[in-house]
């Protein structure tokens, strides 16, 4: 008991009385003794000589990189632009398809909660849990390498993101305007069209722009299966070890992804 | 014109919100329902448009039995009766103008409603009823810039377009300051005198009901306690309806001459 009473009758009050202030260190002390355990576990599995060996490579590289080999960027312009294709087509698509799901997963607008929602439950757990690389990788092999594998990569894996947060923006919709559309005798179609669109634009809005600023930096990678853009460089580079091209390729990957994330702050910040 | 007869309305939890209500409500009479928090009152104007689905009873709306009927009839008997509500319940981020249109979302096929392509002859009933309620300038503001009162007065004017038989007014004025309030409940009442419709106004504040209305219900758990005319609100009557009480100051009469014009 937080509260107690001493001999002379004062009242005395405690966060935790012993036995939970001695349990709570206890948990501590375990909690010390598996990090511990654990760091022992990694330490006798690592190669110490090459972790010691690090900074000297690392600057190595670095010095061989330095400075970036500029003129390299009249064949970077292409596919930088093909890897914002891919992230900006593969949002639209992906929207497309995210809509209907996440109206089918939301439990106020499923016209089955039976049988239909958990259908677009399970569209939104399997397309969200796979990495956009192991679906280049799996689009590669059955529709070939290019620009197209890495635009279903991006649009595949954007789907269940998107309809999982419009599904749950459209569960929070305010029930009172739904009601007053529904009184005035409007079909089913038209409470859609006026009692949900209306106050879930915002929220549809922002994970549009949010999933694309996502994508730009997904989409870079996606050349290191083959998936098209910027990354087949970035890849072709550091097989021939030409430090300085990487060092020129990262560093417009940087400029790109910053400028995503501006512009959609900038949107982020108009619609709300 | 509005016939209930033994409306019930039990709930999937077990409480009975609607006990066997009977009630006729004449062309053009306004009345105040009045009760307890959890008497029935919102389920009972719910229960005539079927925003909640009636355990039993009948309710007729000019001859038509609205319980008996499908998805599509609901619907054209929903256009005759215009709601308002208390926290007004306008689309929020749709435009004044629109909000008002969508009381014709009844009488205008999807496509039509979904590009806004609304008759003519609509949009000169939206303006003619703007103005009425004094909001004219405000057609192309959204309704989330608007004040309380102002957005009421929206919500009226969604419901007017419908060109209902019966209005169901669910505690227009329980957001509104108290001046608000009075303009708001004249404003309803100048309306269906002049439209000769007929209204339920569910209402807490019965001082303010008893200003404007010709005739007074009152519900507690569920079932019809008092039916009379408002000078018939006698202390006994408020005592059976809410418990007891001090209501000397409800029941006396309001001086009308405090009070202000009907738009402002």
């Amino acid at each position: 008991m937080p509260i107690s009473e001493t001999n002379s009758g004062k009242k005395v009050w405690q966060l935790r009385d012993r036995n939970q202030t001695l349990i709570r260190y206890f948990g501590y002390l375990v909690t010390v003794a598996v990090f511990m355990w654990c760091w022992k576990q990694i330490s006798d599995s690592t190669t110490w000589y090459f972790v010691w060996d690090a900074p000297r490579i690392a600057a190595d590289i670095g010095s061989r990189a330095m400075p970036p080999k500029w003129d390299y960027i009249s064949e970077l312009w292409v596919p930088i632009w093909d890897t914002l294709n891919i992230a900006t087509l593969g949002t639209i698509l992906a929207l497309v398809m995210a809509v209907p799901v996440a109206f089918l997963a939301a439990s106020n607008t499923t016209p089955s909660k039976l049988f239909v929602r958990p259908i677009a439950l399970i569209i939104i757990v399997s397309t969200r849990s796979i990495n956009s690389l192991i679906w280049a990788l799996l689009l590669v092999s059955i529709i070939g390498p290019g620009v197209a594998a890495g635009l279903m990569a991006i649009a595949i894996r954007s789907i269940g993101f998107c309809a999982k947060l419009l599904y749950e923006a459209i569960e929070e919709i305010d029930t009172k305007q739904i009601e007053a559309i529904s009184a005035t005798g409007a079909s089913r179609w038209q409470v859609m069209v006026y009692g949900i669109v209306p106050q879930i634009m915002p929220a549809f809005a922002g994970i549009s722009v949010f999933r694309w600023d996502i994508n730009i930096r997904e989409s870079t990678v996606l050349g290191l299966v083959g998936a098209g853009g910027i990354g087949l460089q970035l890849q072709s580079s550091l097989n021939v070890l030409a430090w300085p091209q990487v060092a020129l390729i990262l560093l417009v990957i940087l400029v790109a992804v910053v400028l995503g994330e501006w512009v959609s702050a900038k949107v982020r910040g108009a619609i709300i | 014109m509005l016939q209930i007869e033994k409306l019930t309305k039990r709930y999937p939890t077990g409480d009975l919100a609607l006990n066997a209500v009977d009630l006729e409500i004449p062309k053009g009479q306004v009345i105040a329902l009045i009760g307890p928090s959890g008497a029935g009152k919102s389920t009972l104007i719910r229960c005539l448009n079927r925003l909640v689905e009636p355990t039993s009873g009948k309710v007729t709306l000019k001859g038509q039995d609205i319980t008996a009927l499908g998805a599509r009839g609901l619907r054209a008997a929903r256009r005759k009766m215009g709601m308002i509500f208390q926290e007004y319940a306008l689309v929020e981020r749709l435009t004044v103008m629109e909000n008002v249109l969508s009381g014709r979302l009844g009488y205008v096929g999807f496509w039509r409603s979904l590009f806004r392509k609304y008759p003519q002859s609509d949009v000169d009933e939206a303006f003619r009823l703007l103005d009425r309620v004094g909001l004219l300038a405000m057609a192309d503001k959204r309704a989330d810039e608007l004040s309380g009162g102002q957005r009421q007065r929206v919500g009226i004017a969604r419901a007017l377009i419908q060109n209902p038989d019966l209005l169901l007014v669910d505690e227009p004025t329980a957001s509104l300051d108290p001046k608000t309030s009075r303009q708001i409940m004249r404003l309803i009442c100048e309306l269906c005198e002049e439209r000769e419709l007929a209204a339920i106004i569910n209402i807490h504040d019965v001082a303010l009901a008893k200003m404007f209305v010709q005739r007074v219900i009152g519900l507690k758990l569920g079932e019809l306690q008092f039916d009379g005319k408002p000078d018939e609100l006698t202390a006994d009557v408020l005592t059976t309806i809410y418990g007891e009480e001090d209501w000397e100051a409800t029941i006396e009469k309001v001086d009308d001459e405090d009070l202000d014009e009907a738009v402002v």
